[in-house]
């Protein structure tokens, strides 16, 4: 099949950047679409022009590399699908697709469609952990969760960190990102002691990044390729809630409502 | 040259309590002062950190991925072993070191594999206190499920996506010692050297992948978790990043690497479908607990639609060779059988080489709801990239790489034989043998990570607790440091017409054709022969754009694929050297008479440590000393 590209090019985080366009004549539906790139880019090196820098790495969906706006979607049309996953039998003979980077004040650009999400890192230091020391554990089977409990904290960390909540939002939020963490621990027995500090913290870390706040327009859980629901934004704030009258977080944080 | 497993004296199940008992400490106070560097943030780079980190040390973690949550760990999928004993089944620290053993084929250190068989308990303990979310029984227990190779149920999953769940569980507790700041994490950065000082380690040169500055990082000790080389055949099951850089550096000066041809052909994964193919999916071994492998008896019915062809013309190969193990044979056993079937023109494939993994008995016995609980996603996945539906037809598969045995060679402490240079993970030789087991490799990566190292490296440590902080204006990381800047110069400039991908493809090739489920003396003389050819190729015409002061993906490529052309042909060296069949190396010249892998441990039952020297590398052999296990031939029937 043909393909007209149209790809984000920008050199660097402090060059501008614009779209140029791109043909491609040798394109099969079997093609994952980071193979089409990687095709791309080999017709690039060999025309001596500079390839596109994209993230990958795993391209089975799990590592929460890739990332790409594909026709104005994090990680393209297809539902519950990173980009890395996605293949060219979603798109038709002579279509025209358009390619930008996930787009955030909190995300700068690196490099074309490259950007930097160190800014999730930096929210899971502010407490996206259980404190446990390396070998003060006890049985496992000493801690029972019931099904339907571990079932929901599997649902919410399945997160993959990819950020294309933040790209799907109009506000460039990180709630679901942040959220989905949250609920986990929150969830679990294990995660009680810090309930109260780690969503304050994980909190104030989200907003000193830049992202916006939520105004409830799903289109969050509509992008993310892991289908991580907004009940765990709902769980957010009601933690959030609760943090702000524990005894705890009065004291440590010097908090008056 | 002599090498010193250092392993403890005593009885096996004693060694590694008496060590652990008698190693020398590190103060506190002094601990404060000792800086170590760890490259990489997989299962075991970043568990180690993170336990160096909780200790006092002062840490500094690499890893080329925007976050050390990528790590490659993250995909494996099916799950992690541990010897519970929670299902009642007769299961033993002793059986999961016995089934470890004799599943490596006899080519893994007794004491390294009880240690790890011991360990792994209290892996399960500090993951689900940190609160990774295993599978659960309605009672609120952990649940488990069986892998090949083994007659119990001992392996602890998250439903298919155990090594996301774990490594976000050791990626927690480093981000939390990064808070802590007894870490400091360098994400894009690439260790492009190790730097030695009076023949210790002293430190590294890493490359900033975003702005490209060469920077010099000094320690009083350096880790490599930097996982396997499974990428030096191209198409694998590991990520378009994974490399064998960081560790090869590391020979380059000094360091053995050991057995670099067993190599892991992993039997199902999703067949290659175009020449465009970049990277090969695996689907987990998991599925083989409810599939059931098989061709159609008659070459005739090869390419005719599955669900038409009778149960008595259906050939499952597996449990009628193997009825004691069944599906459930390890993953050497499974891989050549399916070459055998394809290899005999029973491929179900059109294009290339597939057999059938099918679920149908599977869901009449449970229902499609049980079955799509326990696979949903990787049925998903499938269709994904299929395009077909495994819970109406069933999957087409066939071998794929997917693991690297071989690795730095370690001793007991899991040091190099350079002094202060550690391995740990896939990155090293240790504890698989010849063949890994399923659901072995993130109990390793963790038992190395959480609880083997930080306990073995105080024995060096606390002999350097009077080294100040190094200084990297030394001459030695000033040599090092210019010979990263040529080699980074040299690539940009030969400015030939063949991408690093064309040479990798190439290489990949020779690779798999001759150094891949099947190998012989004749193809692998060859293979070494193409190998250097086509490096000495590589060198006067690759072609490599873009600067090296720049965010610079291709010259990441050109650098790995350099290495790769050298490991290829040690990997082809050593297969040659092993003249027999074992594991998941398998020479043709060495069968039994009903067709199964032959070894010969009169000969060869040693560990191969190779000495670098690009034209003429040389052996250095460890003997291995079986005092408890009685090696025997490794039946599955």
């Amino acid at each position: 099949m043909k393909i007209t590209l149209k790809i984000w090019r920008q050199r660097n985080a402090k060059e501008a950047g614009k779209l140029e366009t791109y043909q491609l004549n040798d394109v099969t539906t079997d093609m994952s679409f980071l193979e089409m790139m990687d095709i791309l880019n080999q017709h690039l090196i060999k025309e001596g022009k500079d390839p596109v820098a994209f993230d990958h790495d795993c391209r089975e969906g799990i590592c929460g590399m890739c990332s790409m706006v594909i026709n104005g979607k994090p990680h393209g049309p297809l539902k519950a699908t990173t980009t890395c996953q996605l293949h060219m039998r979603s798109f038709k003979d002579g279509e025209t697709i358009t390619i930008e980077p996930f787009r955030a004040g909190a995300f700068p650009v690196i490099k074309d469609l490259s950007v930097n999400r160190g800014a999730f890192d930096r929210i899971i230091q502010a407490g996206g952990y259980i404190s446990v020391n390396t070998g003060s554990a006890v049985d496992a089977n000493a801690i029972p969760i019931d099904k339907i409990t571990a079932d929901l904290a599997m649902d919410a960390a399945e997160c993959i960190g990819c950020g294309a909540c933040v790209a799907a939002c109009k506000n460039s939020s990180a709630m679901l990102f942040l959220s989905a963490k949250v609920s986990q621990f929150a969830l679990l027995p294990q995660g009680q002691a810090e309930r109260s500090l780690r969503v304050l913290n994980m909190v104030e870390q989200h907003d000193a990044e830049g992202f916006g706040s939520c105004t409830n327009t799903y289109a969050c859980e509509a992008e993310c390729p892991k289908q991580i629901s907004v009940t765990n934004i709902a769980r957010l704030n009601r933690e959030y809630l609760m943090a702000t009258s524990s005894a705890q977080v009065v004291k440590e944080k010097n908090f008056s409502m | 040259m002599q090498l010193d497993s250092k392993i403890p004296k005593g009885n096996l199940p004693d060694k590694w309590t008496s060590y652990s008992s008698s190693v020398p400490l590190v103060s506190p106070a002094n601990k404060r002062r000792i800086d170590v560097i760890v490259i990489g943030s997989g299962l075991a780079g970043a568990s180690a950190a993170a336990t160096l980190g909780e200790l006092g040390y002062n840490v500094k973690c690499f890893c080329f991925q925007d976050s050390p949550r990528r790590a490659h760990s993250i995909a494996a999928q099916g799950g992690i072993n541990a010897a519970k004993n929670y299902q009642n089944d007769g299961d033993s620290v002793w059986r999961l070191f016995y089934d470890t053993i004799k599943g490596g084929d006899y080519r893994a250190r007794e004491a390294n594999v009880h240690r790890l068989a011991e360990c792994s308990t209290h892996i399960i303990d500090q993951c689900v206190a940190q609160g990774v979310p295993f599978a659960r029984e309605y009672g609120g227990l952990l649940a488990n499920r069986s892998f090949g190779g083994v007659q119990v149920s001992r392996t602890f999953y998250a439903r298919g996506q155990t090594g996301q769940q774990l490594l976000l569980g050791a990626y927690s507790a480093l981000e939390r010692q990064i808070n802590a700041k007894t870490v400091e994490m360098f994400t894009r950065h690439e260790m492009l050297d190790v730097v030695l000082i009076d023949g210790k380690a002293r430190g590294i040169i890493a490359r900033d992948l975003v702005s490209g500055e060469i920077q010099r990082h000094g320690a009083h000790a350096v880790v490599l978790a930097t996982g396997g080389y499974g990428n030096v055949f191209f198409l694998s099951t590991n990520a378009m990043g994974s490399n064998v850089t960081a560790a090869w550096k590391a020979h380059r000066k000094g360091s053995l690497f050991a057995n670099p041809c067993f190599t892991q052909i992993h039997p199902t994964c999703i067949p290659v479908s175009g020449h465009f193919q970049s990277k090969l999916t695996l689907m987990s071994e998991s599925l083989r607990n409810d599939g059931r492998v098989w061709v159609p008896k008659r070459k005739e019915d090869r390419l005719k639609n599955p669900l038409e062809i009778k149960e008595e013309d259906r050939d499952y190969y597996l449990e009628r060779r193997y009825p004691a193990f069944g599906n459930l044979v390890p993953r050497d056993v499974a891989s050549r059988a399916a070459k055998i079937v394809c290899d005999a023109g029973n491929s179900v494939s059109e294009k290339g080489q597939a057999v059938y993994l099918d679920f149908s008995d599977a869901i009449k016995r449970l229902g499609k709801d049980k079955i799509a609980e326990r696979y949903g996603n990787l049925f998903d996945m499938y269709q994904r990239i299929t395009d077909e539906n495994p819970y109406e037809r069933p999957m087409k598969i066939f071998p794929a790489v997917h693991y690297t045995m071989g690795g730095l060679w370690v001793d007991y402490e899991l040091s190099t034989n350079i002094p202060g240079l550690y391995a740990l993970g896939e990155a090293n030789f240790s504890d698989h043998g010849a063949n890994r087991l399923g659901a072995s490799a993130l109990m390793q990566g963790l038992a190395d990570g959480y609880f083997i190292l930080p306990v073995t490296i105080g024995s060096y440590l606390s002999k350097e607790i009077r080294t100040p902080h190094i200084d990297t204006n030394h001459p030695a990381f000033a040599t090092a440091e210019k010979q990263v800047k040529d080699q980074i110069n040299q690539l940009l400039n030969i400015n030939g017409t063949k991408t690093v991908d064309e040479f990798h493809m190439e290489l990949g090739k020779i690779m798999w054709d001759k150094c891949g489920m099947e190998r012989t003396a004749q193809g692998l003389t060859q293979a070494r022969k193409e190998i250097r050819a086509l490096r000495d190729e590589f060198y006067k015409n690759v072609k490599v754009s873009g600067n090296a002061d720049e965010f610079n993906p291709e010259l990441e490529k050109a650098g790995r694929v350099a290495d790769f052309l050298e490991l290829g042909e040690l990997m082809v060296i050593d297969a040659l050297e092993r003249n027999e069949s074992c594991g998941g190396h398998f020479r043709a010249e060495s069968v039994t008479e009903d067709g199964e892998a032959k070894r010969n441990d009169s000969e060869y039952m040693y560990v191969a440590a190779w000495q670098y020297d690009i034209n003429n590398p040389t052996l250095v052999k460890e003997p291995l000393d079986y005092e408890v296990v009685h090696p025997s031939e490794r039946s599955y029937k």
